[in-house]
């Protein structure tokens, strides 16, 4: 029964209480939001995303003022009058441009951080298919964004990655120019990639945190040693007083103390980076306009998605385009590839710990190839190896982890 | 009565499903044509080329379409393909300077007489005839041309084009 106390402060916390819930909501989300204590530095990394996101939103919205959609003046509304004209537009750029880089660094060890901790099963599936959906909006919302300066980069990184849709042998041109727009990258693929990258991804994108952070709350996050806590028992003895008995925190305060000292250290970096070495988030070749007539000597990515660019390089086109496929999915799969039924740190885990490191080690090495250009045989065979050993780890998972031996928890 | 109430609410569920269903395919076939090209760009114009000035093994490069073309002038020692457009006993080499593997626009190398592409090093000959073994799949496509005494039409297709096309030598 709705009861309303007339004497009740208006917007005190009784008045809103009665109105919108908001203790039982501070209490679902905040103080009885158990976090358990036996965690690391790592577990802020979701935090420090989701602060980062922020930050691309506000510096975005700043260059949204002056930022021109059109093939004609996008170059010179972001080189000339964001850069030179606007009052600390340079500024505003700056962070976005190094926020897209660093976020997608943070991303890598957030879902390596998952991995490791094997935080992506028995009833945290959910919670890593979520973050593989944010994974994919945070690519494309940086693949659009990089359209925007109309440069020479984002001409022909336009160009290539749009021919991938051609899907090779199936010659599907009609669709390229579907997604385009036009036959090359004009006037209607800038828009077009505009409104995705202002409007549409970032709505997708915050729809997923809601969704990621959703399916947090019931299984909780994992732990160090990936333990099976009993919260009921753990959280009363919290609230009984029996702090050091307890193995878990409240989210609120008392865990987001921990996770806003990260983001301080975070941020003193982030903005040492945004002040003063900048130019690794801005392609020199990007500072010519674009130029439907000339290709830059050498074509990349952005870093982080070299990895995905170097298992598409060294095959022939129909067999690059699905191993490239297979690539970008293959993570989704982690939750049911993984056979064994340990959550556990990669550490105890046997072979599976092997596994871990050497497909860190390779995504890296494909890093570093595809950085260099297509010439040198050596690289390119180092590439190659590296991109069919990167295809063999799916199997490869599911083989080691069928035969993993259980381990006897409290041990 | 509570069964006839049930009745009516499920009636108004699947009237309004039913629409809804009706309406969202109709929206998505309008969202599906907003993002088609628009017809001013499906009919972007033609290109004349004049081909009486262009000197032998030197690259020119055209617009079509915002599309590069490139047109080499085949010297004697080039071997004669059936790709080449013969114009007053002279043979050209005209095609879309796109690769076939991606679409990077390959450069050509006037010593080695062929094109190099430095995005993922596919090679071409002075015929546009991939090299195997590399990423691009196939030939440089030819765009559909017309002859018309020393001026070539791109964008229309000729008989010598519809031959090449009905040959399989291009896309
Ligand atoms: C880019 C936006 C993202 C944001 C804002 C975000 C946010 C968060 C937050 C706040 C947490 C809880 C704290 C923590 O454990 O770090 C978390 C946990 C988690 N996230 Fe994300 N995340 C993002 C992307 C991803 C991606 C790309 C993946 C991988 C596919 C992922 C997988 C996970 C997993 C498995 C957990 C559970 C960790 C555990 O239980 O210990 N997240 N995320
Ligand atoms: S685009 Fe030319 S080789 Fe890939």
């Amino acid at each position: 029964m709705a009861h309303f106390d007339d004497k009740a402060m208006p917007f005190g916390n009784k008045w809103m209480d009665e109105r919108i819930g908001l203790n039982t909501l501070k209490r679902v989300l905040n103080t009885e939001y158990w976090i358990p204590k036996d965690i690391n530095f790592l577990w802020a990394m979701g935090m420090v995303l989701a602060a980062t996101f922020g930050i691309l939103v506000v510096s975005g919205i700043f260059l949204l003022m002056y930022y021109k959609p059109d093939v004609n003046l996008a170059f010179d509304s972001v080189n000339y009058t964001i850069m030179s004209e606007v009052g600390y537009g340079w500024f505003w750029r700056h962070i976005h441009g190094v926020g897209a880089s660093i976020v997608f660094l943070i991303i890598y060890i957030h879902m390596f951080t998952g991995i490791y901790y094997g935080s992506y099963k028995r009833g945290r599936e959910l919670i890593w298919l979520s973050g593989m959906g944010l994974f994919v909006a945070f690519s494309a919302e940086a693949f659009s964004g990089y359209m925007l300066p109309w440069g020479q980069m984002s001409y022909w990184a336009g160009m290539v990655i749009t021919n991938l849709f051609s899907g090779g042998s199936l010659e599907a041109y009609g669709l390229v120019e579907w997604i385009r727009g036009d036959y090359v990258p004009g006037d209607a693929y800038l828009t077009r990639f505009f409104m995705l990258h202002v409007l549409l991804i970032p709505l997708a994108i915050i729809g997923l945190i809601v969704l990621h952070f959703g399916t947090l709350r019931l299984p909780h996050v994992n732990n160090q040693e990936g333990a099976d806590i009993d919260y009921k028992e753990s959280a009363e003895l919290w609230k009984a007083g029996k702090k050091k008995e307890s193995k878990v925190i409240p989210f609120s305060p008392v865990f987001l103390s921990k996770d806003l000292f990260v983001m301080g250290v975070y941020f003193i970096i982030f903005f040492y980076l945004v002040f003063y070495n900048f130019e690794f988030s801005m392609d020199p070749v990007n500072f010519d306009p674009a130029d439907g007539l000339k290709t830059p000597a050498h074509i990349y990515p952005e870093w982080y998605f070299l990895w995905s660019y170097e298992i598409l390089r060294p095959f022939s086109k129909d067999i690059g385009l699905i191993a490239f496929g297979i690539a970008q999915i293959a993570f989704v799969f982690l939750p049911f590839a993984d056979r064994s039924p340990n959550v556990a740190p990669a550490h105890k885990r046997g072979l599976f710990n092997i596994w871990f490191w050497v497909l860190l080690i390779d995504m890296i090495v494909l890093t570093a190839m595809g950085k260099l250009p297509p010439t040198d045989p050596v690289f390119a065979m180092i590439g190659l190896v590296s991109a069919v050993l990167f295809l063999a780890m799916g199997p490869l998972l599911v083989l080691i982890t069928m035969f993993e031996k259980k381990i006897e928890k409290g041990a | 009565m509570e069964q006839q109430e049930e009745g009516r609410r499920d009636f108004m569920g699947m009237a309004l499903g039913a629409w809804a269903v009706v309406g969202g395919v109709g929206a998505l076939y309008a969202a599906k044509r907003s993002w088609d090209p628009l017809p001013s760009v499906k009919a972007a114009g033609f290109t004349t080329v004049e081909m009486n000035d262009k000197k032998e093994n030197e690259l020119v490069v055209e617009k079509w379409r915002g599309k590069p073309i490139f047109i080499l002038k085949k010297s004697a020692d080039m071997e004669a393909h059936d790709r080449d457009v013969v114009m007053n006993g002279s043979r050209f080499h005209v095609s879309i300077g796109l690769c076939t593997h991606l679409g990077c626009i390959p450069a050509y190398q006037s010593d080695n007489k062929e094109f190099f592409c430095a995005c993922h090093g596919g090679v071409f000959d002075v015929s546009g005839v991939n090299s195997p073994g590399l990423p691009p799949p196939s030939p440089l496509e030819i765009p559909p041309f017309r002859i018309d005494g020393t001026k070539l039409v791109l964008g229309e297709s000729g008989p010598e084009y519809k031959k090449m096309l009905d040959a399989g030598l291009t896309v």
